[in-house]
C-alpha cells in the first residue's frame, strides 16, 4: 500500500489487518507511537490520519492507504505548534514517565490557538495519563496554544 | 548558595520523552530476538498433573525443571516459585515459557497447551485463612486505663478494595545471553532487585549478571517486585534458547497477573472524652496478602505504624496481620500500607466528631501530634512536625468552614483528611540496606552514579540540582549515568519515598567531599591534573534514631511529610454519580527542591487517591480480575480529574538534602477519606472504598440517623 508518513511517500508491504500502531513501531521503526492497552482506551498510539487524532491500535493498515499519517517523530515538521506544545509539556510539568506523552501532544495537535480549557479536556479525552492527574498537562497546552498568557495563567490553577 | 535547589530547572529527560525519542523496553530491539510469553494456571487453587503442549518445534518451551539456580523469586520469603511446579496458589499463576521468533505466532498460543488439575476449594477472604504471613503489634501506655478515662467509646470498621497501580506502560524485559553471562533491560524500578532474583534463578555469579533499566513508563510501586519474576522469566528462555528474549505483557495480562494494592479491613474502637480528646485506640488491621508473601509484611508494617494516623494517644493497641488468600499476590503500591490505614482512621475520625456534636476540623486540631508529641511508636517528633500547619492552611484555602456551613442539608459536600508519611525505609530498614552512591569527577563537572531510577518522577533532574548545588556547579555541569548494574552502586530499591532524602542525601555528602578535593581547582583543572575520581558515600543514620524491631517501637521514619486534603463534591440525588468539583492539597515536603515536579508529585498522588476512592473497583470473581481491561477498570480521564490546588510548606528535616524530606507516596493518603467525609457530610454513611454509586445508595442516611448510629 501507499502512504504517507510524516511527509513522506512509502510503499508498504503489509498485511491489511494489521495494526497501524504495529506497523509503525515494527516496520518503519517510529518507536515514539506507546501502546498502552491495545483497545482504544488509553490514547498512547495517538497519531494522526489526514489531520485527525485516531488511535492507531484500532487502525488496520488497510484504512491508512492513501492517507497521509503524522506520528511525533514528524510531529515538528507537520504542524507549527507541535514545538510550542513539546516545549511547554517540558516547562510546565505535562510530562513525568513520558509514556503518554506522544499520545497526548498528537491529540493536542489539532487544537487551535487560545483553545478553551474545556476545549483541551475534549481534545484530550481519549488519552490517559497515570502521572500527572492532567492538571499540568491543560497547563502545558494552554502555555503553547495561548503564548500570552503564559506566565501569569499557567502558574496558578 | 542554592542556584538550582528550588527553582524549576528544565527537567533533564524533557525533550527526548515530548520528541519520541526516548528508549522505552518495547523500543528495543536485538540482532536475532525471540518473543516470549508466560501460560499460566487457570485455577486458584489445587495442583497440576498433567502437561499437554501441542507446539511444533519451532517454540521454545522452558517449565521449572530448565531454571539452572534455585526455582524461586527472591524477595524476603523464599516462597514464591518463579515456575510452578505442581501445586497451584492462585489464578494466573506462571506454569510454562514459550518463545517464537515471531511475535504473532503467540497470539492464542495458550489455546494449544492444556493442564489437567487436581482442584482444592480455594480461600478468598483473608479474614478465614489460616495461612498468615506476618503479624505485627504495636503497644504503648496502658490500654484499660485509656479507656476508664473515655467518657464514649466508638467503633467501626472500615475496608478498601485492591487498587492496580496502572502505569501506562504495561510490564516488559529483554533478556540477553552472553557467553555464561546474562543482561536484562527493563522497566523497572530496582536493578538490585532484579539483579539479586537473577542471581538465584541463573545460578550465575553475581558478576555475570546485570540489569539496566531502560525508560520507563511509570512504576508507582507495580514495577517494584514484579520485573524480578518477569526477568526471571526471561532470562530461563534466554539461555535455553541461547539468543535474547523479548517478553511485554499487554493489559489484560498486566491486570490479571502482576501485583495490586493490598484490600483491607481495619476495625477501630476508640475511647474518647466528650471534649473530643482520645485517650484510648485499639486498632486491628487484616491484609489480603494473596497467593504468596511478596512484600506484604512491609506493606503491613508500613500500614500498622500509620494505623493511629497524625493523632496523638498515649494508651494504644494496634495488632495487623497479613493473611494468603488464592488470588494473586498483592505488593507494592505507592503508600505502601498507609493509604488503608489512614483511610479507617480518617473515616472513623469525622464519624466519631458526629457522635461527640463536634465539628471534625475541631476534632482534629485537639488531637492532631505536635512537635515533641510521640507516635504510636512512641517516636518523638521534631519541629518539623506539621499536622496543625498543613491543616490550618487547607481550611483557611479552601474556605472549608464557611463551604461547611452553607452547603449542611444539599447534595454539595465538602471534607477533610489529615494524615502523615514516613519518609525512607521503616525502621532499621535503611541501616540494612546501607545503600551506596557515588560521584565521578567528568572534565567539565560530575556525573552522578546510583541506581535509583527515573520513572516519572524526576529522579535525575532533582539529583542533579542537589549535587549542583553541593559543589558549587551549574545544573547543566552535572550528568546522571544509567542505572545500570555494572556501573552503578546499590543505592537501594527506587520506592518509600527515598530517593530524595536519602539517596538525594548520599550525593550531597559525595559533592561536598569532591568540592573539598577540588579545592581552589575547577573540574576541568582538576580533571586535566589527576585524572577522573570517584567518591563514594554509604548511608549511615542520623544520630540517635533508635528502632526496636522486636517491641515495634521507637523512631520508625527519619522524618514524616504532612498533608491535609479537602475535598468538594456533589452527588447527583438521581443517579447517586459522585462529581469531586475541587481539592485542596496542603504538603509540608521539608523543601521542594524542584518545585514543579513536587507539585507535579502532589497533583498526580492525588488524582489516584481519588480514582481509589470513587472509580478504581477491581472486580475478583472466583479469584480472578473480572474486569482486566482498561474499558472496565477504569481510572480518572481528563474529564473526570478535579482542579487540585496544592500547597506546599517548607520546614526543613535537619537531615535531608537542603532540608527535603519524601514526597512521593504522601498525595495518595489523604484523598480517600477526604470523600468519604465528604459524602458523610452530604448525608451518606460510606466505609468501604470504592464509593461507587451502588454503595452510596446502599449507605443513604439522614444525617440525624448518623449521630445516633454512632455510638456503640
Amino acid at each position: 500500500m501507499i502512504v504517507t508518513i510524516n511527509g513522506k511517500r512509502r510503499r508498504l508491504d503489509v498485511a491489511p489487518m494489521r495494526r497501524l500502531l504495529d506497523v509503525l513501531r515494527e516496520d518503519c521503526g517510529l518507536t515514539g507511537t506507546k501502546e498502552g492497552c491495545g483497545e482504544g482506551e488509553c490514547g498512547a498510539c495517538t497519531v494522526l490520519m489526514d489531520g485527525v487524532a485516531v488511535d492507531s491500535c484500532l487502525v488496520p493498515a488497510a484504512h491508512a492507504e492513501g492517507r497521509a499519517v503524522v506520528t511525533i517523530e514528524g510531529a515538528a515538521a507537520a504542524k507549527r505548534s507541535a514545538r510550542a506544545l513539546q516545549h511547554a509539556f517540558v516547562e510546565h510539568g505535562g510530562a513525568q514517565c513520558g509514556i503518554c506523552t506522544p499520545g497526548m501532544i498528537m491529540a493536542a495537535l489539532p487544537l487551535k490557538a487560545r483553545s478553551s480549557r474545556d476545549q483541551i479536556k475534549t481534545a484530550l479525552a481519549g488519552n490517559l495519563c497515570r502521572c500527572t492527574g492532567y492538571i499540568a498537562i491543560f497547563q502545558s497546552v494552554e502555555a503553547a496554544l495561548s503564548p500570552a498568557r503564559k506566565g501569569a495563567r499557567a502558574r496558578r490553577r | 548558595m542554592g542556584r538550582a535547589v528550588g527553582t524549576s530547572v528544565r527537567r533533564m529527560d524533557g525533550d527526548d520523552k515530548v520528541t519520541g525519542a526516548a528508549k522505552y523496553v518495547d523500543d528495543l530491539s536485538f540482532p536475532d530476538m525471540l518473543f516470549g510469553a508466560t501460560i499460566r494456571s487457570t485455577i486458584s487453587c489445587g495442583e497440576i498433573v498433567n502437561t499437554h503442549i501441542g507446539l511444533p518445534p519451532e517454540f521454545v518451551v522452558a517449565d521449572h525443571r530448565d531454571i539452572p539456580g534455585a526455582n524461586h523469586v527472591a524477595l524476603i520469603d523464599p516462597d514464591q516459585p518463579c515456575l510452578a511446579e505442581g501445586p497451584i496458589r492462585h489464578y494466573a499463576e506462571p506454569v510454562l515459557l514459550v518463545a517464537h521468533a515471531d511475535r504473532r505466532a503467540l497470539f492464542g498460543v495458550e489455546a494449544r497447551i492444556r493442564f489437567d488439575y487436581r482442584e482444592r476449594t480455594p480461600n478468598y477472604d483473608p479474614e478465614r485463612s489460616d495461612t498468615c504471613f506476618k503479624q505485627i503489634a504495636i503497644d504503648k501506655g496502658d490500654l484499660a486505663r485509656g479507656f476508664g478515662d473515655a467518657d464514649t467509646v466508638i467503633e467501626g470498621e472500615y475496608r478498601t478494595g485492591h487498587q492496580e497501580q496502572l502505569y501506562i506502560e504495561p510490564n516488559g524485559v529483554i533478556a540477553v545471553p552472553g557467553d555464561g553471562q546474562i543482561t536484562v533491560y527493563g522497566s523497572l524500578q530496582c536493578p538490585y532487585y532484579v539483579h539479586k532474583a537473577l542471581v538465584v534463578v541463573t545460578g550465575l555469579a553475581p558478576a555475570r549478571v546485570r540489569v539496566v533499566q531502560a525508560e520507563t513508563g511509570g512504576g508507582f510501586g507495580g514495577k517494584e517486585e514484579y520485573p524480578s519474576m518477569l526477568a526471571c522469566h526471561a532470562a530461563i528462555l534466554a539461555i535455553k534458547s541461547g539468543r535474547p528474549v523479548k517478553m511485554i505483557y499487554d493489559r489484560v495480562e498486566d491486570l490479571l497477573a502482576t501485583t495490586k494494592r493490598h484490600p483491607s479491613v481495619v476495625r477501630h474502637r476508640t475511647g474518647v472524652t466528650r471534649d473530643g480528646r482520645m485517650t484510648a485506640m485499639d486498632i486491628d488491621v487484616v491484609m489480603d496478602g494473596g497467593g504468596y508473601a511478596t512484600l506484604s509484611a512491609v506493606v503491613l508494617s508500613r500500614g500498622v505504624i500509620h494505623a493511629a494516623g497524625p493523632y496523638r494517644c498515649d494508651h494504644l493497641r494496634i495488632r495487623g496481620r497479613a493473611m494468603m488468600t488464592n488470588t494473586p499476590p498483592n505488593g507494592a503500591f505507592r503508600g505502601f500500607g498507609a493509604p488503608q490505614t489512614q483511610f479507617a482512621i480518617e473515616a472513623h475520625i469525622d464519624r466519631m466528631a458526629g457522635a461527640l456534636g463536634l465539628d471534625p476540623l475541631r476534632l482534629r486540631e485537639i488531637n492532631a501530634l505536635r512537635p515533641g508529641d510521640t507516635t504510636a511508636t512512641g517516636q518523638t517528633l521534631g519541629k518539623d512536625a506539621s499536622a496543625l500547619p498543613v491543616l490550618r492552611e487547607a481550611v483557611k484555602r479552601s474556605g472549608y468552614k464557611q463551604k461547611r456551613r452553607a452547603w449542611q442539608g444539599t447534595n454539595r459536600g465538602i471534607g477533610l483528611s489529615l494524615f502523615f508519611h514516613g519518609s525512607g525505609f521503616t525502621g532499621a530498614g535503611e541501616v540494612k540496606l546501607a545503600s551506596k552512591a557515588s560521584l565521578e569527577l567528568t572534565a567539565t563537572g560530575a556525573r552522578i552514579l546510583v541506581a535509583s531510577t527515573e520513572i516519572g518522577q524526576g529522579t535525575r533532574t532533582m539529583l542533579a540540582q542537589i549535587v549542583a548545588d553541593a559543589m558549587a556547579l551549574p545544573y547543566s555541569s552535572i550528568e546522571v549515568h544509567a542505572a545500570d548494574t555494572d556501573a552503578v552502586p546499590d543505592s537501594g530499591p527506587t520506592v518509600a519515598s527515598r530517593t530524595c532524602m536519602i539517596v538525594g542525601k548520599l550525593l550531597e555528602r559525595c559533592a561536598r567531599d569532591l568540592r573539598r578535593k577540588l579545592g581552589k581547582l575547577t573540574p576541568a583543572e582538576y580533571f586535566t591534573r589527576h585524572g577522573a575520581v570517584v567518591v563514594t558515600a554509604q548511608y549511615e543514620p542520623p544520630p540517635g534514631q533508635v528502632w526496636d524491631d522486636q517491641r515495634y517501637a521507637g523512631d520508625a521514619y527519619g522524618s514524616y511529610a504532612w498533608g491535609c486534603n479537602v475535598v468538594e463534591l456533589e452527588v447527583d440525588p438521581v443517579t447517586f454519580e459522585i462529581t469531586p468539583t475541587h481539592v485542596t492539597a496542603v504538603a509540608e515536603i521539608g523543601r521542594a527542591i524542584h518545585p514543579v515536579m513536587a507539585e507535579g508529585q502532589i497533583q498526580g498522588g492525588t488524582a489516584q487517591g481519588i480514582g481509589y476512592a470513587l472509580l478504581e473497583e477491581v472486580v475478583m470473581r472466583d479469584g480472578r480480575m473480572a474486569n482486566a481491561q482498561l474499558t472496565n477498570y477504569i481510572i480518572p480521564t481528563p474529564m473526570d480529574a478535579p482542579l487540585i490546588d496544592v500547597a506546599m510548606i517548607e520546614r526543613p528535616y535537619a537531615h535531608g538534602p537542603f532540608g527535603a524530606k519524601g514526597v512521593g507516596e504522601m498525595p495518595i493518603d489523604g484523598p480517600a477519606p477526604a470523600v468519604v467525609n465528604a459524602l458523610r457530610h452530604c448525608g451518606f454513611d460510606v466505609r468501604a472504598i470504592p464509593a461507587t454509586p451502588e454503595r452510596l445508595m446502599a449507605g443513604k442516611l439522614k444525617v440525624e440517623e448518623l449521630a445516633v448510629e454512632s455510638f456503640s
